[in-house]
C-alpha cells in the first residue's frame, strides 16, 4: 500500500459518509412510502430541509437559558468525533486508541444527554416526557451496544473500533461469520432505536404525546434545529456503517473500494430499514425494552458461540 | 464452525428466542413450524450419504412438525377464538434473557457431558438449551395452547439430541417416537378445545379453580 492513500483515505471517507448522511433517511422514508403504495418525500428532502432551516432565524423561549442553546452543538459535535472512531475505509480511522470504543457510546450518550438537557430546559411538560422516554430507551440500547462490541473485541482481539471493524475483523471474518452475524443484526436493531425508526419512535407521528425524539426539539428552531437533524441523521449513518463493517470483510479491499462498498452498504441500510418501517407497526412503549432486550439476547448468544 | 448445520443449529436458537420473545399465538406456531422444518433439515445436512434411513427420518419429521401439528394448532386457535398470551407469569422481556442464561448454562453443562463424539460441537448445547426453552414456556405461560407449543418445543429438544446419535436410533423407534408426539398433540389438541368449550377460556389457572 502506498502511503498517500492510506492517509488521506481516512479524511475522504469521513466527508463522504458525512455528505451522504442526510440521503439515508430520505432514502428509508421513500422505501417506506414505495411499499405502502404512495409516492412519498424525494430522496434528498433533508438536504433542502437543512438548507432552508439554515437560511432562518432562531427564535428563543424566555424560560431557555445557555444549556438549551449549547444542546445542539454537543450533538452535532459529538456525532463527529465518534464518527471520527470508526475506521470508515476499512483500514485506519482518524483517530484510534485502545478502548475507544468506550469513548464511541460514551460520546453519543454525552450528545443524547446534551439533547435531553436543553429539551428539559425549555420547561415544557411534553419536552420532558420525550426526555424521560429517550432515557428509559438509552438505558436499554447501551448494554446491548456493549454486548454487541464484546462479541467483536472476542472475536478479534484488539481494543480498538479501527482494528475490530477494519482488517483484523476481515482476517477471522470466515472462522467467526454466526457471531458476526447475530452481532450484525443486533447493531441494526439498535440503529432503529438509536435514531428514533419505526418499531420503537415514528419519525412521522403527529401527536406529541407518542412522540418521542420529535418532541425533544420542539422548540428548536433554525440552524439549531438543522443541526439536530444532521446529528440525528449522521448517527444513523454511524449505526448503519457499524452494521456494514460486521456483515462486509471490507479490510479485504483497497481503501477507495472499501469506501464504495460502504456506501453502497449504507444505501442497502437504509432501504433495509424502510422495509422494517412498511412491514412492522409501532411497538407499543412498554414493548420497547423487549425489542432490546432481544437484540441484547442475540449478542450474548454471540458471544456464547466466540467463548466455548 | 463453519458449514450447513451449524447454521441450521443456530437458526433453531433463534426460533427459541420468537417463541419466547412474540405474545401472538400464530407467531408462536409459526415459529414452532420453522423450527420443525429446520430440524427436518438438520438430518440430511449433518449426514451427507443419501441413506434411506436418513431421508425417511427428515421427510417424517417434516411431515409431522412442520405442516401437520402447526396446522393442527392453527386449527385450534380457530376453534377456540384465542389470539394472544395476555399475562404469562415471567414476563416477555425476563423470559428473553432466560432464554440466553439457558444457552450460556447449556454449553458450561455440554462441554462436561461424556457422550461419544458427535457431528457437530452446537449439537448437544442447542438441544439442551431447547429443552429448557421448552420446559419454561410450558410451565410459565397461562393459556394452554402456548403450553402444547412449549411441549412440542420440548420435544424439538431431545430429536435434536437424539441426532447426534441418529446412526445408532433403529428407524422404527425414530418413527415411534414421532408418532407419539402426534398423538400426544393430537389428544392434547381435543383436551384444549374441551377446556375452551366447559370454561370459555383457555386460562389453565382457572382449572385449580375447580369446585363442586
Amino acid at each position: 500500500m502506498e502511503g498517500r492513500a492510506v492517509t488521506f483515505s481516512p479524511l475522504v471517507s469521513l466527508v463522504a459518509v458525512l455528505a451522504a448522511a442526510p440521503a439515508l433517511p430520505g432514502i428509508a422514508t421513500r422505501t417506506r412510502a414505495f411499499l405502502t403504495g404512495r409516492r412519498g418525500t424525494p430522496v434528498l428532502q433533508l438536504y433542502a430541509d437543512l438548507g432552508k432551516l439554515v437560511r432562518k432565524n432562531v427564535v428563543y423561549s424566555r424560560t431557555t437559558t445557555p444549556v438549551f442553546r449549547i444542546g445542539p452543538i454537543i450533538v452535532v459535535a459529538t456525532v463527529l468525533v465518534a464518527a471520527t472512531l470508526l475506521p470508515l475505509d476499512g483500514h485506519q480511522a482518524l483517530l484510534s486508541f485502545s478502548g475507544d470504543l468506550v469513548a464511541f457510546a460514551g460520546l453519543l450518550g454525552l450528545g443524547r444527554f446534551a439533547l435531553v438537557l436543553a429539551g428539559l430546559d425549555t420547561g415544557s411538560s411534553f419536552e420532558g416526557m420525550g426526555a424521560s422516554r429517550e432515557v428509559t430507551i438509552s438505558t436499554f440500547a447501551e448494554p446491548v451496544l456493549f454486548l454487541c462490541f464484546t462479541v467483536l473485541v472476542l472475536a478479534t482481539g484488539d481494543l480498538t473500533l479501527a482494528g475490530m471493524l477494519g482488517e483484523r475483523l476481515s482476517a477471522i471474518w470466515s472462522t467467526a461469520m454466526p457471531s458476526l452475524a447475530l452481532t450484525g443484526v443486533g447493531f441494526f436493531m439498535l440503529a432503529l432505536a438509536e435514531t428514533s425508526r419505526v418499531p420503537v419512535d415514528d419519525p412521522a407521528t403527529h401527536l406529541e404525546l407518542t412522540m418521542i425524539h420529535e418532541v425533544i426539539v420542539l422548540d428548536h428552531s433554525g440552524p439549531e434545529l438543522a443541526m439536530i437533524l444532521f446529528g440525528n441523521a449522521a448517527k444513523l449513518a454511524l449505526f448503519a456503517v457499524l452494521v456494514v463493517s460486521v456483515l462486509v470483510p471490507r479490510g479485504l479491499l483497497p481503501p477507495w473500494l472499501a469506501v464504495l462498498a460502504l456506501l453502497v452498504g449504507l444505501v442497502v441500510v437504509a432501504i433495509g430499514i424502510g422495509v422494517v418501517e412498511a412491514s412492522m407497526a409501532r411497538l407499543r412503549l412498554n414493548r420497547v425494552p423487549q425489542f432490546l432486550v432481544a437484540a441484547g439476547a442475540l449478542a450474548v448468544v454471540g458471544v456464547i458461540l466466540l467463548l466455548r | 464452525m463453519s458449514g450447513l448445520h451449524e447454521l441450521l443449529l443456530l437458526c433453531v436458537v433463534l426460533t427459541n428466542f420468537w417463541l419466547l420473545g412474540t405474545t401472538r399465538l400464530s407467531s408462536a406456531i409459526r415459529a414452532t413450524a420453522l423450527q420443525g422444518a429446520l430440524l427436518a433439515s438438520l438430518p440430511i445436512a449433518l449426514h451427507p450419504g443419501w441413506s434411506l434411513h436418513i431421508l425417511g427420518l427428515a421427510g417424517g419429521t417434516f411431515l409431522v412438525k412442520a405442516v401437520i401439528l402447526p396446522t393442527f394448532l392453527r386449527w385450534a386457535i380457530r376453534e377456540a377464538a384465542v389470539r394472544r398470551e395476555i399475562e404469562p407469569l415471567i414476563g416477555f422481556s425476563a423470559s428473553l434473557t432466560l432464554g440466553a442464561v439457558a444457552v450460556a448454562l447449556s454449553f458450561a453443562i455440554a462441554a462436561h457431558i461424556p457422550l461419544p463424539e458427535s457431528n457437530s460441537a452446537l449439537l448437544i448445547p442447542v438441544a439442551l438449551s431447547t429443552v429448557i426453552v421448552g420446559l419454561l414456556v410450558l410451565t410459565t405461560r397461562n393459556k394452554a395452547l402456548t403450553q402444547v407449543v412449549g411441549y412440542l418445543v420440548l420435544e424439538n429438544g431431545i430429536y435434536v439430541f437424539g441426532l447426534s446419535q441418529a446412526e445408532r436410533v433403529p428407524f422404527l423407534v425414530e418413527v415411534g417416537v414421532l408418532l407419539d408426539i402426534f398423538v400426544g398433540i393430537f389428544i392434547m389438541g381435543i383436551v384444549v378445545f374441551h377446556i375452551n368449550r366447559a370454561f370459555d377460556s383457555l386460562d389453565s389457572t382457572r382449572l385449580t379453580e375447580l369446585k363442586d
